[in-house]
């Protein structure tokens, strides 16, 4: 076994993302069971029982960042789906189709031998959760048709008004219940429910340490950029029930106390101004994205999209964990993601924001020229939006999002110095 | 003390030149733009004109989609900022633009120092751009300077799409195929192109006065469609293609002088 006791976080990032992959390569390999899971679907259940997890949001936004996107996307677009849908549902099913010609044929198709993307196995079952979009329905769905395997799904209603109603609990843990059952029929053992206990104080532990780092870009100036959350996310989605997640985000949060005792930020130089961005990263053009804002000497210090995972819940308590999993921004009303949004910007010190329009991902989108508007009447903050996505690299354009930025960085700064008084 | 704003457009190429930060000596266009001969010759055009160099000039700001492509520049600012200093230079009662240039279409409010309150562009799409109104004058076979006075003829204009350039394109010959009278076809671009603009001068808030700037501003057709879409008067910044060159040219002046933006 490789010792981590003196692996930096970034390191220990990088060490564990691989492990991953390669435990599932070798669950495949030994005749164990493999999941593929939307990415906030509960992870709990399936490490209870000792299930290899793939989470193929975070392994599209990979193939993404290593400029491998278009070539699946492309088998996507053959097999017919639609531009408009979202790009890593398309990055997925085109490596899925990569993957299951390969099984059919015993021949490696050459996208697939050319991808950048770590090599993932194919699943034995797929689980699903509608409490971020309802594309993961259909994209889940589609995996198990095209596989002829089985798919859970638990559904998590969308909450119109807040606080969350009890009865929204009590409906989503028959539903946690449910997808036990077919867990133990799927897996054909009963479910261990004492190591489940186990599995979710370990959830609670990673997520504690995920929240110490994200609050530590609260300080002025920060040691923690927010692109570094980006990155860092890769593990509180595939390995937020394992302590890899703990091990690693403890290791980061301890490296960013320290940087902050001995006056070490993650802006070199001097952090002018300090940028909120809601929604996803620009993965294919994600150093063009950080360059950008760090050029013009600004730092991103708030974002509320790895907060979708500040899934915290008494372990023991199935309703304590229902709520956990529904009461995150996107799957709430307007209003509260206005707030959790206002609360980001806040926490973060920031002088602006910056909203992604992301061609994917319409429920991170639709509500973004409302939400905008609200949270301008409320703090005054400047913004801007730029048209973009996550992973299909056609739909973002480097000059507009240079402009963009550029302009929002003009007026923070106008308004830091009082040159307008309004 | 003499300085200069280059603004270098996807279309279009132009330079002012500014003496003490009030009197332009030089308002050059070119109409071609980045990536093309134009930046060079208009720079020089302008020089030539006033019979200065480029070491007379205290300082050079570029602006616009080609500004980081701008070597004898000393500094960059985006155009929504120069857009406002220069048409506030120009229009000091401005409140809202409508800056219409070859790719963009912007709308930007200013509070009442000319500073950016708050701007927005269109999306990743050409329609109610300049590039758009090429593309009809194109197929209507008629010059961009004469759309307007076919608009004003308009009896009934026609209903142009406002979403898709290439869309746009392929009703616009289907309408000439059937017969429907330039006239009225070029009324329904100009209102189309109208609709993209007063959607994001919408946003803005709407506040009198309104300026119109950018080369599409020389179209008077879009002018009154765009003054009709908001029943409200719509004047033309004078030179209306130099407006973000002039704003970069003033800022280079401020910052000569020490003041920032
Ligand atoms: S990016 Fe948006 S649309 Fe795509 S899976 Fe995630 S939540 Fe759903």
């Amino acid at each position: 076994m490789t010792d981590t006791t003196n692996m930096s976080a970034k390191e220990l990032l990088g060490f564990y993302q691989e492990e991953l992959y390669e435990e599932a390569r070798r669950a495949k390999k030994e005749g164990k069971l493999v999941c593929w899971s939307a990415s906030v679907a509960p992870s709990e259940f399936c490490v209870a029982m000792d299930v290899a997890m793939i989470y193929p949001e975070t392994h599209a936004a990979g193939i993404g960042a290593r400029k491998g996107a278009l070539d699946v996307l492309e088998v996507a677009d053959e097999k017919g789906y639609n531009l408009d849908t979202c790009s890593y549902a398309r990055v997925n099913l085109g490596y899925m189709e990569l993957l299951k010609q390969e099984a059919l044929t015993g021949k490696t198709p050459e996208k697939l031998e050319k991808s950048p993307a770590a090599r993932i196995p194919l699943p034995d079952f797929v689980i699903t959760c509608n409490n971020i979009c309802n594309t993961l329905l259909k994209w889940y769905e589609n995996l198990a048709v095209e596989l002829n395997i089985p798919c859970i799904i638990i559904d998590v209603p969308f909450n119109h008004t807040m606080p969350i109603p009890q009865y929204a609990k009590d409906y989503i843990a028959e539903q946690f219940k449910e997808a036990i059952t077919q867990l133990e029929e799927i897996c054909g053992r009963k479910f261990d429910y004492d190591k489940f206990l186990k599995v979710q104080e370990q959830t609670q532990r990673s997520v504690a340490q995920w929240n110490r780092i994200a609050s530590l870009s609260g300080h002025k100036p920060s040691p923690l950029n927010g692109f570094d959350l980006f990155n860092y996310m890769a593990l509180i989605v595939c390995a937020r029930s394992k302590d890899y997640a703990e091990i690693t985000f403890k290791k980061f949060a301890d490296e960013l106390e320290e940087n902050l005792n001995k006056g070490i930020f993650a802006f070199k130089g001097n952090e002018q101004k300090r940028v909120t961005w809601e929604g996803i990263a620009v993965w294919p053009h994600l150093g063009h994205t950080f360059k950008g804002l760090k050029n013009l000497g600004d730092i991103m210090t708030g974002s509320a999209y790895p907060g979708l995972w500040n899934l915290s819940y008494t372990p023991g308590d199935m309703s304590s964990m229902a709520e956990s999993y529904t009461r995150i921004y996107i799957n709430t009303c307007l209003d509260n993601k206005v707030k959790v949004l206002s609360d980001v910007i806040s926490g973060g010190k920031c002088d602006g924001v910056i909203y992604h329009q992301n061609r994917s991902c319409k429920l991170m989108s639709f509500l973004n020229v409302e939400t905008a508007d609200m949270l301008q009447k409320e703090n005054h903050l400047p913004y801007v939006s730029f048209d973009g996505d996550q992973t299909d690299p056609r739909n973002f354009s480097p000059a507009q999002f240079d402009t963009r930025i550029q302009a929002l960085d003009e007026m923070m700064k106008q308004n830091k110095e009082g040159v307008s008084n309004e | 003390m003499f300085t200069m704003g280059i603004d270098i457009g996807s279309s279009s190429s132009k330079v002012v030149i500014l003496e003490d930060g009030v009197n332009i000596i030089a308002g050059e266009v070119i109409q071609i733009g980045t990536g093309s001969t134009g930046p060079k010759r208009v720079l020089d055009e302008a020089l030539s004109k006033v019979g200065l160099k480029l070491e007379d000039m205290a300082k050079i700001i570029a602006t616009g989609y080609g500004r980081s492509s701008v070597e004898e520049a000393h500094k960059q600012i985006s155009e929504i900022s120069c857009q406002a200093k220069g048409v506030f230079f120009l229009v000091p009662s401005a409140k809202l633009i409508i800056d219409i240039g070859g790719q963009d279409v912007k709308a930007i409010r200013l509070d009442s120092k000319g500073g950016v309150k708050q701007f927005f562009m269109n999306d990743k799409c050409a329609a109610g751009t300049g590039r758009f109104l090429d593309v009809m004058s194109r197929v209507l076979e008629v010059n961009l300077d004469e759309m307007a006075e076919y608009d004003a003829r308009a009896t009934e204009p026609a209903t142009v799409s406002s979403t898709c350039t290439v869309f746009a394109e392929s009703e616009v010959i289907s309408q000439l195929s059937n017969g429907v009278a330039k006239e009225n076809i070029i009324a329904g671009v100009h209102q189309s192109v109208a609709s993209k603009a007063c959607g994001l001068a919408y946003r803005c808030g709407v506040e009198e006065d309104i300026v119109m700037c950018g080369g599409v501003a020389k179209d008077l057709g879009v002018v009154r469609a765009i003054s009709k879409e908001l029943k409200k008067p719509v004047i033309v910044a004078p030179n209306p293609q130099i407006t973000a060159a002039l704003g970069a040219a003033i800022f280079a002046f401020e910052e000569v002088r020490g003041a920032n933006i």
